[in-house]
């Protein structure tokens, strides 16, 4: 009898040795995330599996785009260093349980902010940046020039997991029109069985489209047509319930926007402390004490512009530059015509 | 009776430990889920799924609700699992027989067939299967007709579709006439084993099957007219066809693979079965006078189905649960709608998954049931 005893003793020790670890990371502190990742020295981010401009990666294995400078972002303010970031690819069906698993802290992955995400599944979207909309792409040769030419039996290729599903659907019911969706998990696939003629056309975000084209057999036979059947506000995600964390996300994100706005790039940063412009000066650190809020230092946003550089020159680099989308649409600073408008930093 | 204490309590430990680690886990979840704002709950279900699939079996759209798609999604799993089954055993049968064959040319073209698609991944093979299928197939608009009525083409096989008149006298004349086999066939064995005589049962089977559906064509009204697939223009290169039926190429690649990777396992269950039965049980068989044809299905079929069923009943398994590598080719089965679209729109991770394991765990279990039932039932039955 006391045999058993025994091990019922040490088993009883061991489910109580597991409870005191949850209780332990049960217990609210401030930003847990922000602690850990200064412990880990690295930023664990979600990106996607290769979508040119927005996070790819090259041979060697380092990952460029928008979406990925984001992360850097963070990670230049949080760690100091701009490539201390590890980046976890991702399908668009496991992104939100990776973050809210607390596998990533950051989801920056082509991600459209909507209603029942942001409510629902526990994640808070922090900011946009980048506005996109849905499109369809066609090939030249189908004669195709607008959506209207449409006809019942279309067949549509795009990816599971993605609100272009659901977009799809309203927007060909809308129309009356009959299609099949075939709807693959991988975009690689998609392209190769749009690309091998299985669809009529390929849905997904414009950006997406005009990335994708570029790893076509031949990009020229194909155009995105003008029409947009959504909005698709992308921007990064943190999970729920870490308010200091998600500011640190969004104001890193805001900082990259507002720079641009004062003409504050990585090679003039320096320089700009000592501008005659409070709001300048407040960006590079040199005025106010901005960074406390965060737990951070006075130089946060600056190493950000420093190693990063703003948003402008971020899209530049990344998206224009590469000739997916040279043309910034509504994806241009409130002064010039576009929509990025951040709050002010101070 | 005397129960020990010495023999309770290891059991009474493993019981507890066992609710103590569920209970450890589920508690875990729980607060977790609660600190993270995640609901937990199966109301999502009912609500409209609003998203549209492109191949179903029952009527369905996105106005739908979320179970509705769920549906969906198990029925083609079950589609395609069943049609691989059949293919499977028809193709691993013929092959396994063939590996035994004293003619060397079948016999090394069905061992270099067993080899070749059991020693590659079978997401290879689909990938294989899908895109080759997709670069190698015409358009629908340079797709020449099979026997005037099929067109395969990249975008699926089209079939014509049958319109039946008076359907339920066709459906009246054929269940009619598998009841007559039944009864002709029960008679058949209570003659021979009163009299010894043998009615050639066979032959009449294939009469009535074949004589009682004709005969509801000829005086039970019944019409059959099919409806031939018309290619249609949807945009300068983009082309269709309308009516008929079509099959998707996703559905096609995949039972394809599906067959042929599991058709090798198979074959190596019938080779082994057939080996397994002694050489004496042929020759005593031969020498009472048994045809060979009776030898085989007398005495070698029914030792052989004993050794060959329950590691069949594994491949019907295995067939089963790998049909869920659909999603990568673009199926909508159970994995590709359910714990794919429906879990990314509704966020309800731990729900869908839990649901979509006990399906495929209750699908699993059904095959198993059958194939033991089966099993029993061929198994010697002592007298």
């Amino acid at each position: 009898m006391f045999k058993y005893l025994k091990q019922l003793t040490s088993l009883v020790a061991m489910v109580a040795v597991l409870f005191t670890f949850t209780t332990e990371s049960m217990a609210a502190k401030k930003s847990k995330t922000l602690k850990n990742t200064q412990k880990k020295g690295f930023v664990r981010c979600g990106v996607s599996q290769g979508l040119p401009g927005f996070s790819n990666a090259d041979a060697a294995g380092n990952w460029t785009g928008v979406d990925v400078d984001v992360c850097r972002a963070v990670a230049a303010a949080v760690l100091g260093d701009a490539n201390k970031v590890k980046f976890t690819p991702l399908s668009a069906k496991e992104r939100f349980t990776a973050l809210t698993s607390g596998e990533i802290d950051i989801l920056s992955r082509n991600t459209t902010w909507t209603l029942s995400r942001d409510a629902d599944i526990g994640l808070t979207f922090v900011g946009v940046n980048f506005y996109d909309g849905q499109g369809f792409m066609v090939r030249k040769s189908s004669g195709i020039t607008s959506t209207s030419q449409f006809k019942n039996g279309i067949s549509a290729c795009t990816n599971i997991g993605t609100t272009t599903e659901l977009n799809m659907r309203d927007f060909f019911n809308s129309k009356g029109i009959s299609y099949e969706p075939v709807a693959f998990e991988k975009a690689d696939e998609v392209v190769a069985a749009y690309d091998a003629g299985r669809c009529d056309t390929y849905t997904t975000d414009k950006s997406g489209l005009a990335a994708q084209r570029t790893k076509m057999k031949n990009p020229d036979e194909h155009i995105v047509l003008p029409e947009t059947i959504s909005k698709e506000p992308l921007g990064p995600v943190v999970r729920q319930g870490d308010a200091v964390w998600e500011d640190i996300v969004r104001w890193s994100l805001n900082t990259m926007i507002e720079a641009e706005e004062y003409g504050i790039t990585s090679a003039n940063a320096d320089m700009m402390k000592t501008s005659d412009n409070p709001a300048i000066k407040r960006l590079v650190g040199a005025e106010g004490e901005l960074g406390a809020a965060f737990g951070l230092d006075n130089d946060w946003s600056l190493r950000i512009i420093k190693q990063v550089g703003n948003y402008g020159e971020s899209y530049k680099r990344n998206i224009a530059d590469t000739g997916i989308l040279p043309d910034r649409g509504p994806n241009q600073l409130w002064t010039k015509g576009g929509i990025l408008y951040v709050p002010p930093a101070r | 009776m005397n129960f020990k204490l010495k023999d309770i309590v290891p059991q009474l430990i493993t019981v507890i430990a066992v609710v103590l680690v569920f209970g450890f886990f589920t508690y875990n979840a729980q607060i977790n889920m609660e600190n993270r704002g995640i609901d937990f709950g199966y109301g999502f279900l009912s609500q409209e799924s609003s998203f549209d699939v492109q191949f179903s079996l029952i009527e369905y759209d996105g106005s739908h609700s979320y179970f509705r798609a769920y549906l969906v999604g198990l029925l083609n799993t079950i589609l395609v699992s069943v049609i691989g089954i059949i293919i499977a055993t028809i193709l691993g049968v013929i092959v396994g027989i063939a590996r035994l064959s004293p003619n060397y040319l079948i016999n090394k073209f069905a061992a270099f067939y067993v080899e070749f698609f059991r020693n590659i991944p079978l997401l290879l093979q689909i990938f294989f299967w899908y895109f080759a299928a997709l670069r190698a197939l015409p358009l629908p608009q340079d797709a020449e007709a099979m026997f005037g009525v099929f067109f395969l083409t990249i975008k699926g096989l089209y079939v014509p579709a049958f319109i039946w008149q008076n359907f339920n006298i066709f459906f009246y004349s054929i269940i009619a006439a598998i009841i007559a086999i039944i009864v002709i066939r029960a008679h058949a064995k209570k003659v021979q084993e009163n009299q010894g005589k043998q009615i050639p049962v066979f032959l009449i089977s294939i009469g009535l099957i074949f004589i009682l559906p004709l005969l509801s064509f000829l005086i039970g009204g019944v019409r059959l007219s099919f409806e031939v697939p018309v290619l249609k223009q949807l945009a300068t290169t983009s082309f269709i066809y309308e009516g008929g039926v079509s099959l998707p190429p996703e559905l096609i690649a995949l039972t394809l693979s599906l067959s042929l990777y599991t058709a090798t396992f198979i074959a190596e269950c019938v080779r082994a079965g057939i080996q397994g039965v002694g050489k004496g049980q042929k020759e005593a068989a031969a020498s009472i006078g048994l045809t060979p044809n009776q030898v085989l299905k007398l005495v070698i079929m029914p030792q052989a189905l004993r050794i060959i069923i329950p590691p069949t009943t594994n491949q019907y398994l295995n067939l089963t649960k790998n049909s869920s590598l659909a999603a990568a080719i673009a199926y909508p089965d159970l994995v590709l709608v359910f714990a794919g679209t429906a879990l990314m729109q509704t966020g309800k991770a731990i729900e869908i998954v839990s649901i979509t394991m006990f399906t495929y765990l209750t699908l699993s279990i059904s095959i198993s049931i059958l194939m033991n039932w089966y099993n029993k039932k061929i198994a010697i039955q002592e007298k």
